[in-house]
This record gives C-alpha cells, structure tokens and sequence, in this order.
C-alpha cells in the first residue's frame, strides 16, 4: 500500500506547535519533512520543557510533535544561509512557515519571491492573529489567543472567572486547518499546475472552533451563553447535560429526554419538571436534584444503570484510568516502542500510521541534505 | 477570483448527521467541492430539529444551517430497494462519500466500503465513530462529552480542587472533523496517481488522544503520573509558574510563558525572585499565589501597558460582548451572511482557511430536506 502522500517534500521552516504539529500530519501521511532550524539550539520547543521531562537531552513535547522529521540548521541571518533555504524551499512541493507576519518576505523567503523561480508551489503560512488590524503584530501563543478569543467563559460552572482549555487547543485546530488547506491546493496543483498561498491563525481557529455558539450568539441579540451553576459542560444547551459527582467517581449525562430520565430508579425527583420549558429555565434545579440523586451509588453502577436504559453517560477517567481501559488498547494509540510516543488518529486503508521515531537532534541530516540538495 | 477554489468538481456525499461528519463536508464545501447531504425521508438530519434558544430559519434550526450551510439535500430511504439502487447511481458519480453510522450499519444497510469500492473504485470512503470499530466501548454513543470523559481530558482544565472540567464546545467533534477531511484530502491527492480511492477511518476517541498528545507524551515518559492541576488560574497542568489566568481590579488577564526574574521585576515582586527558575513547576503554587495577589491590586489595561512594551507575552481575557467589538475580530473577516429560500438571513462564522488572500464565502443557508432529490436522483 502506497501512503497518500509519499513522494512529496515538505520543507517546515516553523516552530514550536501549531506549524510543526500541520507538518507531522503530513508526515504522516508519507509526505517527507525537513525541518529547517536555527543554528542557535533550533526549534524553541526543544528547550522547552513541560514538567521537566525529557528524551535524549531535547524536550519531550518536541518529540511528540516532530517524529519521524529531519532536521538541517541554516542561519538565515546570512545571505549564504538564506540562499541554501532558497535552494532548499525551491525543491519542496510544500514550505510551512510560522514567523510573524512580514518576517518571512523581509529573509526573502516569501511566497512571491518563492513562486519566481518555483511556480506552483504550496506556502502554508501560521499566525496568531491574521495580517492585518492592530493586532497582527502580537505573539502568536495559545493562552493567549484563547484569552482573547471569548472561549474562556464557555468552560467551567458559572461562579468561576474564565477557564482556558487545559491543552493547547488553537496551535493544534490552527495546524488541522493549515493542512487540510494545503491538501486542498494539493489537489488542484495536481489537476492545474497551479500553487497557492494558504493561511490561517490561532484566533481564526478559535472562532471556527466556536463556531456553533457564535453563530447563536450573532442571531439572538448578542445573548451571552450561560455556564450553568454546577457540572457545566455547555454554554447553550438544556439540562440534563454536564458532569456530576457520584459515590465514588464522576459521571457524564449528555442529551438525554428529562421525562425518560425521570423515570430511572433513583432520579424520580425529576418528575417535578414536568414544564417542556424546564429543561432550558430550570437547568440549575434539575442539576441540583441530580447531584443529590447520583451521590447515592459509585460511578460505575450507575453507568451500567444508565446505559442500559438508553441514556447517553461515560464515567469520567484519568489517563490511569484510561490506559487500563480493554477499550483503549483496542484503538492502538500508543506506540509500543519506547520512549512511548502518540500514533496518528487516522487510519488510511485499515492502517494507522506508527510514531516509532523520537524527533531528530538539531541539524541530525545537515550534512547529507546539504549534499542531495546541492545546499 | 483569479483561481477555482481547490476542490472545485469534486462531489462529496454526506450521509452524517450532526457535528462530525457534516462539519468535515462543510470544510469540503468551503473548500470549493459540491456536498449533497443524503437523509432519510421523515425529519432528515436530526440536527434540524435540535432547536436551541428558539432559533431557526426557514423552519430548521438554527445549529443546522451552521453545518450544513451551501449543501445540496437529497432524501432517501435506504431501507427500500429501489431508493438504495438510486443512491447506489449516485454513488457511481461520487469522489468522496461520509458517513458517521455506528460500525457495521452501512454493512448492513449495502454500502460498506468493500461493496461501494465495487460500484466505485475511485471513491473516498470516510467514516467517523466515537470509539473505533472494535472494542467494548464500540456500542456507546459516539458523543463529544462522553468522549471527552473517558479521554481524561477533563482533568486537564480548571483548577486542582475542582470535579473534571470539560470544554463547554465540541471541540472532539471539530477536530475529529479536522482529521477526516484530511486523510480525505490525501487520498484524493494520490487517486492523482494511482487512479484508486482509499478507505479514511477517525474517532473522536483516538482524536481526543491526539489532542492531548503532548501532554500524554510527558505522562507516558514519567512514570504513569497522573498530572495535577495548579490550584490557582490553571491553564495547562504541565506549564511551569506563572503560566495562567489571573484576576485583575476589573477583570482578568492570562500570562503565558515568563522567567521568573523578569516576572518579579515586572510586578515589583522581590518575594519572587527568591524561587530559582528551577523551582517554577515543583513551587508553582506558591509563586502563583504571590502573582495572584499583586494582579488583583490593578486593573488589567494598567497591567498590560508595563507588560506588553517589555516583550512580556499576556493578553485581556475578553468575553463575547467585548471580542466581536475588537478592531482584532474586524480584522479576521470571520463572519458572513446567509440566506435561507424563504429570504431570511443569519450571520454565521466563515471558513478560518485563507487561500490565495481570499476568504471564502458562501451566501446560501442549509437546504430544505430533499431540495435537491428531483435533480440528482433518476
């Protein structure tokens, strides 16, 4: 079996998450990734630690995201290292970038000056927030996106001030966006020889993350979303839905009809919001009863209790917890050789493609990609 | 516009109901392909009837037209014969076809990916579960709460003392959606070369693992250990002090990544600089507490105007009200206008995918259930 994109070379000029985390989907497609870094300890994600945990002496956050890559390092503050990029991203089907906007043309690297000598060819380009407006000239950083991105107070119970997503949530929907961008203009290069530009940002990703409440919030006079008092888990939608407390564990309710669900042994309190409008006025009300209704038995049973009458529940796991789950082992998700990385989510014709390669040590292929590319 | 969008001729059949599924066909359509929704006779989409806040548009609801804006609708009851042979002369003129049934229901229903491969050859084939086709956990509702739940995502947000917090959007659905419409893409790129489709499976279950894949490395190659919310403004277990949000005089303010020499001179914090920049993850509480403190003493455009001109990466957390007044937000051009074939209009967010300087735009809302059947099936 052929991986879809094998035989394309993917020149990835980006750091930390967002653009490398576009080109390690590609990578895994089949596609061929050289990383290009700075001489001066490369990529800033592999200094940068999270928790202090490390694989051969590199970050283990850069190992996860760039497996499977190579890696050269060109001072592109020198014209002899800006003109073995030039070289270098003129052989590539693919350029990924991630500075901030205008520092790309100004190295001469741009899309325009690219697409000179090398027409048809795919520049995908990462920001924070876009190219123009006042705020273009900010760090493109996760929190900080999210921060101002209105996405903070979706999450949460309506007394906490605002709750980020504990996981870098726009670098990674910004990098699913830029790739599928540039497989799209792919496709069409193929048909027409025609390159594109293709660009996206953190923040034009959190808003398409959002997009369902946004669109509510633009066509109801700007009616904010309410966090409900206790085991929210949605801006918008009736009750029951949200996360409660058992006897020993917490449970997930999702969509499920009140009057059905008060019918369950041990939920009949809910008979009393009887009012088809109850589910929308009275959330926190019924959420009360049920916090008091689920504290009676362990997470577990009522799982079982539940989902045998239809009702949409999980248990809610810790990594612990999920890792020992006969579920999850079903999906392959971890790669088995050690140190342990991530697979991809995808699986192509049956097969899930295997992270078993750690990221490169800086400039790990300079040498022999200096030599194939005439660099 | 100078150029056709990307996917221009390509068909896409969307046999998916709500998020997953048709928001990957939705990406599809932006990106220039020809969706047609295909729905079963009696109520179609269940999304169309998921009415919230009373909201909808030419009868459907509002959340429906968010998805399923631009596509083309053809009813069918694939429980009936000659309905399936229809379908089945449809699918002969298909590049792509998506599905988010439990597994094994297109099997039974005749349009497996072995039996649409024989009608078809060239097709992309993409399904969406909630859990994968094998395993105890197949059966479970393929929802984005759940799926978050057993993921252990929801131990990654809000503070130490708190239950799980889950994201309070679907943000497993969109990704999950983001990962199909990638292998698609791909495997229509080397159907350029090999002449064949290809079979693309995602999960929000192996999505969700993706999401926290950075996170999951550093837990997988540390001992299994369970990572432990900051008690104070958590935004990332695994972020070192003083990474987080933060409670201002009037508002709050989020502070990424900063030394702790260049935070306790910036905020006037001696105490601070007595934690060497070793200790900013074991001693994260503490030094956060202190932050915390001299935060809420002002407020937070005070903050950001000695923060930002020293290069100190933070940011206002806005709200709703606050985002879209933004010349910020203006800047983006997220928004667009549709419209229903009844005339009525709504403002809905456009594709965040820029090619070639454009954004594109659609104009129409979702179709009316089987709008389109007269024309595309004979």
């Amino acid at each position: 079996m052929t991986l879809p994109l094998e035989g394309l070379l993917i020149v990835d000029f980006s750091q930390f998450v967002a653009g490398p985390y576009a080109s390690l989907k590609l990578g895994d497609m089949g596609a061929r990734v050289i990383k290009v870094e700075n001489p001066d300890g490369g990529d800033l994600s592999r200094r940068h630690y999270l928790s202090g945990t490390e694989l051969e002496g590199t970050s283990t956050l850069f190992h996860a995201v760039n497996s499977g890559k190579e890696s050269v390092s060109l001072d592109l503050k020198t014209h002899a290292g800006r003109d073995a990029a030039l070289k270098l991203a003129e052989s590539a089907d693919v350029v990924i970038q991630n500075f901030r906007p205008g520092v790309i043309e100004r190295l001469g690297l741009g899309y325009a000056e690219l697409c000179k000598s090398r027409p048809g060819i795919i520049f995908g380009s990462i920001s924070g927030y876009g190219n123009v407006g006042e705020w273009a000239k900010l760090p493109g950083q996760d929190l900080l996106a999210q921060a101002r991105s209105g996405i903070m107070w979706l999450s949460g119970n309506a007394g906490d001030g605002p709750v980020p997503v504990g996981l870098p949530i726009a670098d990674l929907t910004a990098g699913s966006n830029l790739a599928q961008g540039i497989l799209g203009a792919l496709y069409r290069q193929a048909r027409t020889g025609e390159g594109a530009l293709v660009e996206t940002s953190l923040l034009e990703a959190l808003v398409d993350l959002q997009f369902e409440f946004l669109t509510t919030y633009m066509n109801n006079g700007e009616v904010d979303p309410r966090r409900a008092a206790h085991g929210s888990a949605h801006g918008y939608l009736p009750a029951p839905y949200g996360v409660f407390e058992t006897a020993n564990g917490h449970i997930a309710l999702a969509m499920s009809a009140l009057e059905k669900l008060s019918q369950v042994e041990g939920l009949e309190a809910l008979q009393r919001f009887a009012d088809p409008d109850d589910p929308f006025s009275r959330r926190d009300d019924i959420n009360i009863v049920l916090r008091g209704a689920f504290a009676a038995k362990p997470a577990t049973e009522w799982e079982t209790q539940l989902s045998d009458a239809g009702h949409w529940c999980a248990q809610i796991l810790n990594w612990r917890d999920m890792l020992q789950s006969k579920h999850f082992k079903t999906l392959e998700m971890l790669n088995q050789t050690s140190p342990r990385l991530v697979n991809s989510p995808l699986r192509l014709d049956g097969f899930r493609a295997q992270r078993d390669k750690l990221g490169p040590k800086l400039d790990a292929n300079g040498s022999e990609i200096m030599r194939e590319f005439d660099l | 516009m100078p150029q056709e969008l990307p996917l221009s001729g390509v068909r896409v059949l969307d046999f998916a109901q709500f998020l997953a599924g048709p928001v990957a066909a939705l990406r599809l359509c932006d990106l220039g392909a020809e969706v047609i929704k295909i729905e079963r006779p009696d109520g179609g989409d269940l999304c169309r009837g998921m009415i919230v806040n009373d909201q909808r548009l030419d009868g459907d609801s509002l959340v429906f037209h968010t998805f399923n804006r631009g596509k083309k609708s053809v009813a069918a009851d694939l429980k009936k014969p000659s309905e399936l042979e229809a379908i089945k002369r449809l699918i002969e003129t298909a590049d792509v076809m998506i599905h988010n049934f439990r597994p094994g229901v297109m099997e039974r229903i005749g349009l497996g990916y072995d039996t649409v491969r024989g009608l078809n050859p060239r097709i992309v084939y993409g399904a969406v579960s909630g859990y994968g086709t094998k395993g105890p956990w197949v059966k479970k509702p393929g929802q984005d709460l759940l799926a978050q739940s057993l993921s252990g995502i929801a131990w990654l947000s809000g503070n130490e003392d708190d239950g799980p917090v889950p994201t309070g959007y679907a943000m497993l659905d969109v990704a999950t959606a983001g990962n199909l419409v990638q292998g698609i893409l791909a495997c229509l790129v080397r159907r350029g070369t090999t002449g064949m489709g290809g079979l693309v499976e995602v999960d929000l279950m192996s999505t969700a693992v993706d999401m926290t894949f950075e996170q999951l490395t550093c837990f997988l190659n540390d001992e299994n250990r369970q990572p432990r919310r900051h008690s104070i403004g958590n935004a990332n277990p695994y972020q070192p002090a003083p990474y987080g949000v933060y409670k201002t005089a009037d508002g709050y303010i989020a502070f990424a990544m900063t030394p702790l020499s260049k935070t306790a001179e910036l905020l006037n914090a001696p105490e601070i600089a007595d934690f060497s920049q070793d200790q900013a993850f074991e001693k994260l509480d503490d030094i956060k507490a202190i932050v915390a403190r001299i935060f809420e003493t002002k407020p937070t455009q005070v903050w950001l105007d000695k923060l930002e001109p020293a290069g100190v990466w933070c940011a206002p957390v806005l709200d709703w009200p606050q985002f879209v007044d933004t010349d910020g937000f203006a800047a983006l051009d997220a928004l667009q206008t549709i419209t229903g074939s009844s005339g009525a209009t709504a403002v809905t967010t456009s594709c965040p995918i820029r090619i070639d300087g454009a954004k594109t735009q659609a104009s129409k809302a979702g179709p009316a259930l089987g709008a389109d059947t007269a024309e595309l099936l004979s």
